[in-house]
């Protein structure tokens, strides 16, 4: 290439493979991993594509995550130009310490290691009661709708004390959130009905409290109720999206990979890091995190002023060919636990541990069951989610 | 060879449990705050792999490894 990757007018978001990064993203990767980026308000900032770089801004809390003072990468979407940017009390993503301390130390015990572990036999009772109801169903099944969508939504519902039947509430909301196409009136009444949904579930459990996470969050005494329904919202709807695709997608990366497939079934003990490194392949975060420079700041030799933005390409990173020699190969056996697929620094997911037991129950039960799982259509007819937040798939039509 | 020694430092600790998973007979974390916990401040030569693993991946760089 001769010609220097012209800077990009907002994040590239075009695929040529429902894998790899948009190509737009990895070009500029290899030639300036810190570049500049016009943003679609005309702002002149950044885009981050390198994973060092990525890391060494994720890591620095002078760039800042703070909710208002942030622009949106493309034009549409959860930031873009007139949705509403009040941060509400108690959403903790948005944030910057000692707000963001307070709210996340909360929480952060609910989500160790351990604690997750203890959750092992809830998950595995609504993963195998969903392929129950999978395997008496017709074929072809679509595994968005039967499977991948509703065991991460069950979960978090168990977990956090919300009915069940309101799913169809939640989960359209949130689809409505994280669509790009929605018109800025349709994402703030997403908003504030999922807010005044949570406000009413807060004040359930406040009358009669039951053994589940609101219900401590609200004994705990620690929070007002409008804090309560923020991060009751932000665990609710980071909790079963970003799952649902991880598990929907990574069933397709599968399929389409027959040796890394059989190599899993082969060896159920490559799980954990069949895990990872699809989180590090597939990347389903692919707009941000974006963050704000709060002071001047040199990055890969660059001077990044006060008020710019940054946005980190995750696919892009977690493609980087210095910290993952040929990332294109989805490889089971490589150590990826590196990746950026669930941030780094102080924003790091806090849900990341039950989402890793969530998939290593989610793959590992589904393959158990259907010994002869295959795509039911044409790999090129699967319609991929360009068009949403969250990357992924829509519908995953398999047969077995 | 002097053993590693392992320090961390709690306060800026964020709770994301990457050392926990990764190297599961040196840290744990609290059962309050999440927190990281050192079970064994000098891992024994096999631990070794994974305690670096460990101090290269928290997202917070809390871990360090002393000789
Ligand atoms: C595979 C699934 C998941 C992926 C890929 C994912 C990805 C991420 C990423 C990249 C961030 C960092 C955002 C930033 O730095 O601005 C994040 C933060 C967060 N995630 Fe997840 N997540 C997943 C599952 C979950 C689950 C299951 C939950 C909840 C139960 C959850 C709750 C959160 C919360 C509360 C934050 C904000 C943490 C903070 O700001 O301190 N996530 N997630
Ligand atoms: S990996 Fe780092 S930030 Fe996370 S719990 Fe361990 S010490 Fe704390």
């Amino acid at each position: 290439m001769t010609d220097a990757t012209p800077v990009p007018q907002g994040l590239p978001m075009e695929r040529q493979c429902p894998f790899s990064p948009p190509r737009g993203l990895v070009e500029l990767r290899d030639q300036r991993p810190v570049s500049r980026m016009t943003y679609p308000d005309g702002h002149e900032g950044w885009l981050v594509t390198g994973h060092a770089q990525a890391r060494e801004v994720l890591a620095n809390p002078r760039f800042s995550s703070r909710g208002d003072l942030a622009r949106a990468p493309i034009p549409t979407g959860p930031m873009a130009e007139g949705t509403r940017r009040f941060i509400p009390r108690g959403a903790l993503t948005r944030m910057d310490p000692p707000e963001h301390t307070r709210y996340r130390r909360l929480l952060t015990g609910e989500f160790t290691v351990r604690r997750m572990r203890l959750l092992e036999p809830m998950i595995q009772g609504i993963v195998d009661h969903q392929l129950d109801l999978m395997a008496g169903g017709d074929q072809p099944a679509d595994l968005v709708a039967d499977f991948a969508l509703p065991v991460p939504s069950l979960v978090i519902c168990a977990l956090l004390g919300v009915p069940t039947t309101d799913r169809p509430l939640f989960e359209r909301e949130t689809r409505t959130l994280f669509s790009l196409d929605t018109p800025v009136e349709d994402r703030n009444d997403a908003l504030r009905s999922l807010g005044a949904y949570l406000g009413r579930l807060v004040a359930d459990k406040r009358a009669n409290p039951e053994d589940d996470l609101l219900s401590d969050l609200v004994a705990g005494g620690q929070l007002d109720d409008e804090e309560l329904a923020t991060m009751g919202m932000v665990l609710l709807v980071a909790g079963h999206e970003t799952t649902a695709n991880m598990l929907a997608h990574g069933v397709f990366a599968l399929l389409r990979h027959p040796d890394q497939l059989a190599l899993l079934r082969s060896d159920p003990a490559l799980l954990p890091n069949a895990v990872e490194e699809l989180l590090r392949y597939l990347s389903v975060i692919h707009v941000g995190p974006i963050r704000t420079a709060l002071d001047d700041i040199e990055l890969n030799g660059q001077l990044i002023r006060a008020g710019d933005s940054v946005t980190v390409s995750v696919p892009a990173a977690n493609w980087d060919p210095t910290r993952f020699p040929e990332p294109d190969r989805l490889d089971i056996t490589r150590r990826s636990t590196s990746h950026l697929a669930f941030g780094h620094g102080i924003h790091q997911c806090l849900g990341q541990q039950l989402a890793r037991v969530e998939m290593r129950i989610g793959f590992g039960s589904l393959l158990g069951r259907f010994p002869g799982l295959r795509l039911a259509v044409e790999p090129d007819a699967v319609p991929l989610r360009s068009d949403m937040g969250i990357y992924g798939v829509h519908q995953l039509p398999v047969a077995w | 060879m002097s053993p590693v020694r392992v320090a961390v430092d709690r306060e800026r600790c964020c709770a994301a449990g990457m050392c926990a998973l990764v190297a599961p007979a040196t840290f744990s974390q609290d059962d309050e705050d999440g927190r990281v916990v050192v079970l064994e401040d000098r891992p024994p030569e096999g631990e070794r792999a994974s305690v670096a693993e460990a101090a290269a991946i928290c997202p917070c760089g809390v871990i360090s490894l002393l000789e």
